[in-house]
């Protein structure tokens, strides 16, 4: 089966705060620069469009009315995925590898500074009559169950949460997407405010508003228009329980991330990533959900991540460089285009243009991310650089 | 779209299921979702082992009162530890879930998938159309206090205006479906009624009465796809996807002419072209167009080409589109009669062929002999069209 | 549902109920969800708003096709190029369709019906009887619901109403309405 290639990317905003555009240009601009990327015209070469949305992410019932104008996608074929982008993107590798479109662009955007209730719309998440009426005092308690739940299977500590955070925060320093770079120490993260135990503010990551928008082509059409294309090996995806079962998520691990790995894996003829993958971008929007992720991806063996991030195994020049972005924890989280921030900044490495934390030398990548109240759904891709796709 | 490709892989349904459609259940969403995917794995002899992938479908999160409702969907929805999607296109949503769940059989990421659509709309308070007042442009729109009706209102006075229907021609589709719907063991709201009851009943916005409308309800419909050689093995009679077609139009509804979709033609013929079919309103047996509203089902069949544009209505007075007419519309009772849980109703009508085309449909089932059925649903703020041609 | 009789083999699931019963079952949840946002107009409807607040109805122009947007947009949705040029319409059209509104947005019914309908714009850029055009949803007044529904509302020449200046505060309900053009 001919695989689909990334050959146009866009992006906008991976600011805190985007007031000079509404969510709508937002996205107008990603495409622009997506299109100009790829060298296409919308209105002629695209065979269908995919947004990825949620409706109280956008404060609008039935948010997809708004995806085809800024796209370019009026009277085309466009459809929303109540998803992350990378789900949107999965489903794009689809339609290109039903052989009926050539041509699909995916996008995802999140403003979250346009929500005045955030933590809200993260209880309006819960499940109504089993968690709402609980009224806990963070929405997003579980990534403090699952901080809990993973130290104690690994043995890790509270230091270790926080050296992945200083570290992240400090790769973010040499991205100029990331604006929540910073230049901090693990004490500093330890000693900060704790939000939930253990997790202080630096362990969480802050929000961004972003479009991303992707230009996607079956292989072979992808070869002719494009001198950089970006092949999609594989990628999987997949849901572990529903939020209303709180009760059955396996605390501490992700499940669903290890289905859509082992999904994404075959695809692309991988048994070992690590030898067969030189980077990965992995979703961190609280620390030790990187660590966990690497273990799930078989990135680290069981309960090990956490040894092995110490002795610098993930650094830029380690054995296997994690985040070289700096992550959410340095970008930021930007709703459900978050999948596509850590696809992005993979596709710019194998490119050759990240820039500043551009890595030496890479050809094949993992990107992962997950998204739910806690980690309910998760993807996962395999990607390869322009020099290996012939 | 590539045209005219060799399909060397088809994709069919293979069995069906649905709840009750009614205005109140005690079931939960995803315990609807359950009830229906239930109903649609033993109608195949399959278990929730032998499904690959779920394609799940609700039209607002509002309605079920969640965000992030594929996820808590998932586990009702048969999707544990499975790759789930959640599609949606508003009311269009219904029968896009199928079209997607036939581009993840036919690109080959899964041999079986459930296509799953849900809705509860009868919790939200103090009435389900309030739910509405979100669909509309925050800025432009909403501080003009407009009910949902309104925006259907205008497009049936368009139609009316340009079509030179009245009132008591487009009532009729109201009285075909309501009584096709007496059939339907599911069905909410059918009646033996006349035309005079739709024009008595209670004026809303006027030229919309109650009985124009479809009610508000609650359901859940599954259908469980195939790959050709997985189907094969499961049925000897699979119902195959011979064609689908999406399409939206742009969000300003007021910025275009509201007398005519050109959206759902643009998806028709997006769908026909992939089917083969040429001259649909010749080679279609068996239609089910979206009838949330009595005039959208004509405005549809218009739009399925179908009809010449214009001629619905004179059309259905001479009984062409009755369940023993030329061209039969909506013999499941459609929106109207059988209940209209949002996403779940346009998977009913995908349903309904599946039935038809098997010979399954009782006193349903069409006069005619079946090869070729078209379902189409609508959504947004009029601009969505989705269209799904099936043949057996 | 399959089978030659076309009947279920077993009754179909779903337990209903009447109002009453479902306001009285045990444990009964009522959750009203807090959903505040504060929306970015965004370039193009910014400028737009404070048109509004002028008494002026602004629309911008495709540089490539020619269409001029009311509502306007940053860019043209048929040739996603950016929008330009902006022109200040006279505010006149007519009436494209128009309804007879007897329920508010919750669907409580209103004492006094109200008439809303979608305003054709005089604007440059669409030919006649083209299916796209400049245009605004609104509120119609000194229109009876008898040229309503005798259809003589439609094609109806109109024009704003416009707010005092100093109630306008950059909102489309700065226009009160459109109302028949005289004479
Ligand atoms: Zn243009």
């Amino acid at each position: 089966m001919e695989r689909a290639a990334i050959i146009g990317v866009g992006w906008y905003g991976l600011r805190p705060t985007t007031p000079e555009v509404s969510f709508r240009e937002m996205v107008f601009e990603a495409a622009t620069r997506a299109y100009e990327d790829a060298g296409i015209d919308p209105r002629q070469d695209v065979d269908a469009f995919l947004s990825a949305q949620e409706d109280f992410w956008e404060g609008i019932a039935i948010a997809d009315e708004f995806a085809p104008e800024p796209l370019g996608g009026v009277l085309r074929p466009t459809v929303t995925v109540a998803g992350d982008g990378l789900q949107a993107l999965a489903n794009a590798v689809m339609l290109v590898q039903t052989g009926f479109f050539d041509i699909v662009v995916v996008e995802a955007h999140g403003k979250p500074s346009d929500i005045a209730s955030l933590g809200e719309i993260y209880e309006f998440a819960l499940d109504p009559i089993h968690h709402r009426p609980v009224k806990p005092a963070h929405p997003l308690f579980m990534m403090a169950f699952d901080a809990q739940a993973y130290m104690m299977r690994t043995g890790a500590d509270p230091s270790h949460l926080a050296l992945v955070a200083a570290e992240n925060r400090a790769r973010g320093l040499r991205n100029p997407r990331a604006s929540y770079a910073a230049k901090i120490s693990v004490d500093e993260v330890l000693e900060a405010e704790t939000i939930m135990d253990p997790l202080t503010r630096y362990d969480i990551a802050g929000y961004v508003d972003a479009a991303i928008v992707l230009v996607v082509a079956r292989e072979s059409v992808a070869k002719k228009l494009s001198d950089k294309p970006v092949f999609i090996d594989g990628i999987g995806y997949a849901t572990e329980t529903g939020t209303g079962t709180l009760e059955w998520h396996s605390w501490g691990r992700m499940p669903s991330m290890r289905v859509a790995a082992m999904t994404a894996y075959a695809q692309a003829g991988i048994g070992d990533p690590l030898s067969s993958t030189d980077f990965a971008e992995v979703e961190d929007r609280a620390s030790h959900y990187q660590l966990i992720a690497l273990e799930e991806l078989g990135l680290a063996p069981e309960d090990q991540a956490h040894k092995l991030y110490e002795r610098g195994e993930y650094e830029l020049d380690g054995y296997y460089p994690v985040n070289p972005s700096g992550g959410s924890l340095a970008m930021g989280v930007a709703l459900e285009a978050t999948g596509l921030v850590r696809l992005l900044e993979a596709v710019l490495q194998l490119r050759g243009e990240a820039g500043g934390h551009q890595l030496d030398g890479v050809e094949r990548a993992i990107v992962a991310s997950w998204r739910g109240p806690p980690t309910t759904t998760s993807m996962v891709a395999v990607l390869s650089g322009p020099e290996m796709g012939f | 779209m590539r045209a005219n490709l060799h399909v060397k892989d088809r994709v069919g349904i293979v069995g069906a299921g649905m709840t009750l459609f009614r205005r109140r259940f005690l079931e939960t969403p995803r315990e609807l979702a359950w009830e229906a995917v239930k109903q649609a794995l033993d109608s195949a002899g399959l278990t929730l082992r032998d499904i690959d992938c779920v394609v799940i479908g609700t039209a607002p999160d509002a309605f079920d009162g969640i965000h992030m409702n594929g996820e808590y969907l998932a586990d009702g929805a048969g999707g544990f530890g499975k790759p789930v999607d959640r599609i949606y296109i508003g009311g269009g949503t219904g029968v896009m879930v199928p079209i997607s769940a036939w581009w993840h059989a036919a690109s080959g990421h899964c041999n079986t998938v459930l296509a799953v659509a849900e809705e509860k709309m009868s919790h939200a308070m103090p009435h389900p159309q309030y739910v509405f007042a979100y669909i509309w442009d925050p800025i432009l729109e909403r501080p003009l206090g407009p009910n949902l009706i309104w925006i259907f209102a205008m497009e049936m006075r368009r139609y009316m205006h340009k079509c030179g229907a009245k009132k008591e021609d487009i009532a009729l589709v109201s009285v075909k479906n309501k009584r096709n719907a007496l059939d339907h063991p599911a069905a909410q709201a059918a009646a033996n009624i006349t035309v005079d009851d739709v024009l008595n009943s209670e004026l809303l916005v006027w030229p919309v009465n109650r009985l124009d409308i479809s009610p508000v309800s609650d359901g859940a419909v599954a259908l469980i796809i195939a790959r050709e050689k997985v189907a094969r093995r499961i049925t000897d009679s699979p119902v195959w996807i011979e064609g689908v077609g999406f399409t939206l139009d742009n969000t300003h509804w007021y910025n275009r002419e509201l007398g005519y979709p050109r959206y759902v033609e643009y998806a028709a013929r997006m769908a026909y072209r992939m089917a083969g079919i040429e001259r649909p309103w010749k080679e279609i047996d068996v239609a089910e167009p979206y009838d949330p509203f009595d005039y959208k089902e004509l405005h549809h069949i218009e739009g399925l080409q179908l009809a010449p544009r214009c001629q619905a209505w004179k059309l259905l007075k001479e009984g062409y589109f009755d369940r023993d007419g030329e061209l039969p519309t909506s013999p499941s009772g459609g929106l109207l009669g059988v209940g209209n849980p949002i996403a779940a109703a346009g998977l009913m009508k995908v349903a309904e062929l599946f039935w038809q085309l098997r010979y399954e449909a009782g006193k349903r089932q069409v006069k005619k002999p079946v090869h070729k059925g078209v379902a189409q649903a609508w959504g947004d703020l009029m601009q969505a069209g989705t269209v799904i041609v099936l043949g057996n | 549902m399959s089978g030659e009789s076309g009947k279920p083999k077993t009754p179909l699931p779903g337990t209903y109920l009447k109002r009453d019963e479902y306001m009285k079952l045990p444990g009964l949840i009522k959750y009203k969800p807090v959903a505040r946002y504060l929306f970015s107009a965004g370039q193009a409807q910014s400028r737009f708003l404070h048109g509004l607040k002028e008494g002026k109805i602004l629309g911008v122009m495709c540089p490539s096709c020619g269409r001029v947007y009311v509502p306007p947009r940053a860019y043209c949705e048929y040739c996603h190029t950016p929008t330009s040029e902006w022109v200040e319409l006279p505010g006149t059209g007519t009436i494209h369709t128009a309804v007879v509104s007897y329920i508010a947005t919750d669907r409580s019914r209103l004492e006094e019906p109200e008439i809303v309908g979608v305003i054709r714009l005089d604007a440059p850029g669409y030919k006649e009887d083209q299916y796209e055009f400049a245009g605004l949803f609104h509120k119609i007044c000194g229109v009876t619901p008898e040229q309503v529904m005798d259809g003589s509302a439609i094609g109806m020449r109109v024009k704003p109403r416009w707010k005092p200046a100093e109630e306008r505060t950059g909102s489309v309900t700065d226009i009160e309405c459109f109302e028949p053009v005289e004479g």
